[in-house]
Order: C-alpha cells, then structure tokens, then sequence
C-alpha cells in the first residue's frame, strides 16, 4: 500500500497510517516532507518505506517494525525503540537512537550530536547503532548498554571521525571506532583497548549488514583497524556522596 | 576517630528489659548489639537514626530515643548540624546526601492561612446527611461544548480521567521504594478511586492488575518506558523537576538495582540508573512539545499527558509555556516535597514554597485563557486535609501526597532512605527488610488515611456552604492570611484575616 504525505499534517498522516496497518503489513509513504511521529509506537511485524525528509521522532517507542528510510532523518529517530530496524540511506540529526532499548539502526552517511544517549541493553536486547560516517559532539553519552559502531567512511582529512566529549557519562555498552580518535575527544569515564576476537565478530556481523543495505565492499571498510571503547565503571558515580 | 557526636542517644531500662534481642534483629544499621558470651544487650548510639523501628518492636517498651543531651557549645549560626556535616565532608570529601524533605525551618504558608465558614447566610452544610461531591475530572477541557439538534454531545472531549477524590498518590519509583510499599499504594489507589504514579522505574509485572490506577512517568532516562508501559498508564507524565531537588536528576545507586529492579526498569544488575536533570531532547517549549506529541501519537490520543515541574522561580512563565506545549496536566513540585535520595545543599536552598507557586501559576493560566486547558496538580508537602483544602482554593484540581501516605505506612521521617536500609521495609531493596512491610495491611492504612482525609474536606466545605470541590477551586475567598507581609497576601491573592 502507498500513502503520499504531500503537505499532510503529521496527525492526519499518522492517523492514515495507523488505518494502513489494520489492512497492510508493508505499507510505502511518498514525498514525505518533515512529517513528525511517522511509525511513533508502532509495534508488530511491519515494514514501512519512506521516501523523502522524515520529521523529529521517526519511529519513537517502536517495537518491532522494519523502516527504509531514502532520505535524511531529522532529530531524535529511533527515540526509546524498543525492538526492529530503521535504515536511513543518508544522514541523521540530533539525538537518534536516544534511550534505545533494542533493535538496530544503519545510518549511512553522519549523525549529529548525542548519538545513542541513554542507550540501554537489558539481557538479549542489545541495541546496535552502525554510523557510516562521522559523529558529532556527546556521542553514546550516559550510554548505559548497546553498541555504536562508527566508520569514518568519506572522512575529510582533517576531520575527527567523532566530536567533542566523546562518551561522557558512559557506564555501560561499546563503541567501536574505525581508525581512532584523539585522546583529548574521549571523556575520563572511558578507556580505549584493541580488539579481540569476540570483538571482531561482532563488527563483521554489523558491518555485513551494513555493506549489504548500502552496497559497500566489506574490504573497505575492514582496512583500517578498529578501535574499542568501554567503560572504566558502571558505576561511575559510585563515590561521590557522604551520607548525613 | 571521625569527630562525629552522636546525634541520638538510646536509654534501655534494664529492669523492663527481658534480653528477647528483637532489637539487635531488627535494627539494620546495627545499632543494637548483643554480647555473644553474656547475653548483654548494648548500643552504638552513633548509628542511631531515630526511626524508632526498636522501640516499637520492643515487647516490653524498654527503648526509648532522646536527642543526645551531650552538646557542642551553642551558636546560633554554628549549629551542631553544620559542625557535623563539616566532619562528614571532611573525612570524605563527598557530596552532601540525604533522603526525604528539606528540614529547614521556612514559612510554611499552609499555616499562616486560615479557612472561612458559613455563618446564617448562605448556612453551611452537614455532609453526613447531604450529597457532598468530591469527584474530580483531571485532564483538559475544552473552551465550550456543542450539541448537536438531538442534544448528543457535538464537541470532542479531551480524554478524561476520574478520580473519587482529589488527592492521588506522588511518584515513587520501585527501586527507591520496595515493592511492597509500591503494591500497597496501588491497592489503596483502586480501593479509593484514585491513582497512584510509577515514578521513573517502570512498572513491574505485579503491579500490572493496577494498571488503571497507575500514572506512568517518563524521563530523561527512559527507565523501563516501552510502548507497553505508555500503553498500560491512566495518564502519562513527563517528569522534568522535583521539588526536593530541582535542576538535579535521578540517580539510583547501582546497589539498590537487584534482579527485580534490574528487570523492571529494564538494565542489567548493579549498573548505577543515572537519569540526569535535562531531557538532552529538550531543550525548549518546542521540545517539550515534542515529546508531549510524541506520547500523544504512540498512544493514539487516549491519555493525558502530564508535565511535572519543580516550583521554582519562573513558574508562572513556564506553566504557561508548559499549557501551551499541549499538556493536559501540569504538576507542581513543592520545595518542602520528599525524595529518596537528594543533595543536602539543594534539598535545603533551591526552590520555592509549593503555596507561592500554585498561586503564580493558577493567577497566570487564568490571565492568559489557559487555566482550561490543562489541570493543575498541587505536590510538595500536604500534611494534612486542611492544606489540601487550602491547595485547592489557591487553584490546585487535586493534590499529589506521597510523605503523608509512606508515613500511613510506618514511615517515621528519619531522612535515611538514600541508605536503602529502611527498617519500616519501604525504602530498601533488602529482602529481609522489605517483607517487614504486609502489603495487605499497609494498603488498607494508606486507604485509610485518604478516606478520613476525604471525609474532612466534606467537612470543611460544607462548613463554608459548599456542596462540591469544584466550587472550592481557585475560590481564593474562601482563605485569608495570617501575619503575612502584603506581598505575601498578594502573591497568594488573599485578603488578610479581619478584611
């Protein structure tokens, strides 16, 4: 089923998307043009296509569904997913991925600042974000579980694959990071190690899924080494307090 | 040594004391001691807390507490609390914490403004004998009603939630309180008609049979918020501030996080669960908006969506962005409200009485044309059924209680529940602690309490010749002041008493 957004307002376009899914599971909407919420608390086995700019709080709260996204994202996709895939064939804004619980995102090209904040994992739920250029500022901030992958895939040369206050308040999940970054970038709370096996494994899955949506060769990418960054604590606040 | 008096001291009369050792059981911060030659029982009064769980548990009454009558010299500007706090500091180089409410002694406005009764005219009304409505409808209303030629209801209501009473139970997470306290709540919430809040922990499986009278909160972690949790909620609220400790986040100690905890706000055991002050998507009113709308889309439009704000300087301004962001509700957070755990310096400095505030706010909506579109929740220390009644006509649609219903439940104020060692079982995640407290009789104590305080407010307006809270609300004739500056007065927007 195809819905065009044209210049719908978001609740007028949400509203006939909840009414596709009563009849549809692979529904495709067009000309998508800053629409908030699209696919916000959707839950079950969907799939869902857009074409164009989704607005804020693309799939929010979602549980399960598929989302192709031909187009850039704008803030906050993926806000407190709780399982499913969303797949943008360009660059994200501020905050995706933020508090997510579960599932996966493959962002082609950048993100903006505060990738993956509050990021959790709780036993199976593992929440994965693959970036396949670069970062900016408070990547995987209080990031309490999950794991970011970051490429640095068409980096300008003088460019850093990842902004400033690189992991602040990290406490729990990985970063890997293709290439490195500079010490002064990363924040206290973390430390930088090499990778090993299990590691390695666990980049080549996400990295084969994310040659295979966005056509890239895995040996360009697996030329250059990656980089792990874990947390030193997970408790990192755990002596700061005098009880009275 | 660490410089510490002790700040209790406990006397045992040994003629009354038959050496059961219920106390040295029952005391988890391990003040009472029993020698394992003699039998003898003694005391570390340093550890001493005043909960006065031993004295109650003592079957022959031979406890008592006293404050400890070994002083430091007195100044009224170094007080022993300060010298104390000073050593702590000093020996640890931490940040000052603590638990429940700001102890300063701060006007309390609820007691500087006294009620009105009905005298000959307009005689007053005995709800013993008459209908007394204390229903309250929370949600947004809209500017006018249509009806269509048949009289069927034309305009689309906002969705409403009914509450038989206007007092509902605050948000306290399950991890800053136990599970226990947290069911007996919510037991005593659907016994009264009235909702009890999940506080930023999630809401674990046993308390899915409340689900009708639960509020689900969301925050700038997200802890244990699912589309199942947004799902199940009567309302959903989104919490920006506390009264306890505005501008400072959440931060429950990994210790407190154990396998029930661990499950329900969904992180793995032992990791710290840091929620910290700012949503990092919020920003701004547009922000908000966005996260209100958001809530609203992933539930089609089904709930309320309620916005929590510690009472602080610029509330008026911020009620009035808040309304206008499409909230539904907003929540006030007095400065004297609780909280399990809060910096010392914040608990006690930043913020602003709740009565202040309700009535800045109450006094903006109306001047703006907002007042409708969203109701008004009243937090932040009410005592009793006098200071809601004083809330309400300061402009509150219902009130939130939280200290008063834990204190229903045995809670004594010791200002210890940052150290998870509750021995009244409510705020700790020990097991031996936590099955101290029987959901079925602390339930029925908490309902208790909401119905004689129900009963109260019918008393008192009928005593003022009202038959319903709705005409109570925002009726700032009903109060004067007493000894307030006229500043005071007209913050509050209240005559003195004698005009």
């Amino acid at each position: 089923m195809i819905i065009s957004a044209n210049s719908k307002h978001y609740q007028n376009l949400n509203e006939d998307l909840r009414k596709a899914y009563a009849k549809h599971k692979k529904v495709t909407i067009k000309d998508v043009n800053g629409q908030r919420y699209i696919g916000c608390g959707l839950k079950g086995d969907y799939n869902l296509d857009i074409f164009g700019t989704p607005g804020n709080d693309l799939a929010a709260y979602m549980d399960g569904p598929v989302v192709r996204v031909s187009g850039n994202v704008q803030d906050a996709a993926g806000n407190t997913m709780g399982s499913g895939e969303i797949t943008v064939c360009g660059s994200a804004g501020d905050a995706p991925g933020y508090a997510m619980r579960g599932g996966t995102m493959y962002i082609k090209s950048n993100v903006g600042y505060r990738c993956g904040i509050h990021m959790k994992e709780y036993k199976n739920s593992r929440p994965a974000i693959v970036i396949g250029g670069c970062a900016g500022s408070f990547l995987g901030e209080y990031m309490a579980g999950g794991i970011i992958i970051i490429l640095g895939l068409d980096k300008p040369r003088d460019a850093e694959i990842a902004g400033y206050r690189f992991a602040t308040g990290m406490h729990g999940g990985v970063i890997y990071l293709r290439g490195g970054i500079p010490k002064a970038r990363i924040s206290n709370e973390v430390m930088a190690l090499a990778c090993d096996e299990d590691d390695k494994k666990i980049i080549s899955q996400y990295i084969d899924g994310y040659c295979s949506r966005f056509n890239y060769d895995r040996k360009d990418i697996l030329n250059e080494e990656f980089v792990k960054i874990i947390p030193r604590s997970k408790r990192p606040y755990a002596n700061m307090y005098a009880y009275v | 040594m660490n410089f510490l008096n002790p700040e209790f001291q406990i006397i045992r009369d040994k003629d009354r004391c038959i050496k059961c050792g219920a106390c040295v059981r029952q005391c988890s911060y391990e003040v009472h001691v029993s020698d394992k030659d003699t039998g003898e029982l003694y005391t570390n009064d340093i550890n001493c807390v005043a909960c006065h769980r031993c004295t109650s548990i003592c079957p022959t009454r031979t406890l008592t507490v006293k404050k400890n009558e070994s002083v430091y010299r007195e100044s009224a500007n170094w007080t022993s609390d300060y010298i104390n706090q000073i050593f702590r500091q000093a020996e640890t180089g931490g940040v000052l914490l603590s638990g429940m409410s700001n102890p300063q002694p701060y006007p309390i406005y609820w007691d500087k403004i006294l009620l009105n009764a009905s005298q000959v005219t307009n005689p007053s009304i005995d709800p013993l004998r008459e209908p007394m409505e204390t229903r309250t409808y929370i949600g947004a209303k809209p500017d006018k009603i249509e009806f269509d030629s048949n009289g069927k209801l034309k305009t689309k209501m906002p969705p409403q939630v009914k509450l038989e009473m206007p007092i509902m139970f605050s948000a306290m997470s399950f991890g800053s309180i136990s599970l226990n306290a947290q069911k007996s709540l919510a037991a005593a919430a659907q016994q009264c008609g009235t909702l009890f809040n999940t506080g930023e922990g999630g809401l674990h499986e046993e308390l899915m049979p409340y689900k009708d009278c639960a509020i689900v909160q969301v925050a700038s972690g997200r802890f244990g918020v699912s589309k199942e949790y947004l799902d199940m909620g009567r309302i959903i609220e989104i919490k920006i501030g506390q009264g306890a400790k505005p501008g400072i986040g959440g931060h429950l100690p990994g210790e407190k996080i154990n396998e029930d905890v661990s499950k329900t706000r969904m992180i793995p055991i032992g990791t710290d669960a840091i929620s910290p002050a700012p949503h990092h998507d919020i920003y701004s009113i547009e922000d908000l908006r966005q996260l209100v709308y958001s809530l609203k889309e992933a539930t089609n439009y089904q709930k309320p969506v309620s916005v929590k704000i510690a009472a602080v300087h610029n509330s008026a301004a911020i009620a009035s962005g808040i309304a206008r962001a499409g909230a539904d509700i907003i929540v006030l957070d007095g400065f004297r409200g609780g909280t399990g755990a809060a910096p010392v310096r914040i608990r006690d400095n930043v913020g602003i009485p709740i009565e202040l505030a309700l009535a800045a706010v109450d006094e903006r909506l109306r001047s703006e044309s907002l007042r409708s579109k969203v109701s008004l929740i009243a937090a932040g220390s009410f005592r009793n059924s006098a200071d809601v009644v004083k809330g309400i006509a300061l402009g509150a649609d219902a009130v939130y209680i939280a200290s008063a219903a834990l204190i229903a439940m045995g809670c004594h104020m010791c200002r210890q529940c940052h150290t998870g060692k509750c021995n009244w079982g409510i705020a700790t995640q020990r097991s031996d602690l936590v099955k101290r407290l029987n959901p079925e009789i602390m339930s029925q104590r908490a309902a208790n309490l909401l119905t004689a305080w129900n009963h109260e407010i019918k008393e008192m307006l009928g005593g003022m010749g009202i038959n319903s809270i709705d005409s109570l609300r925002g009726n700032r004739l009903m109060l004067r002041g007493i000894g307030l500056s006229q500043k005071e007065l007209d913050i509050l927007g209240i005559k003195h008493a004698g005009e």
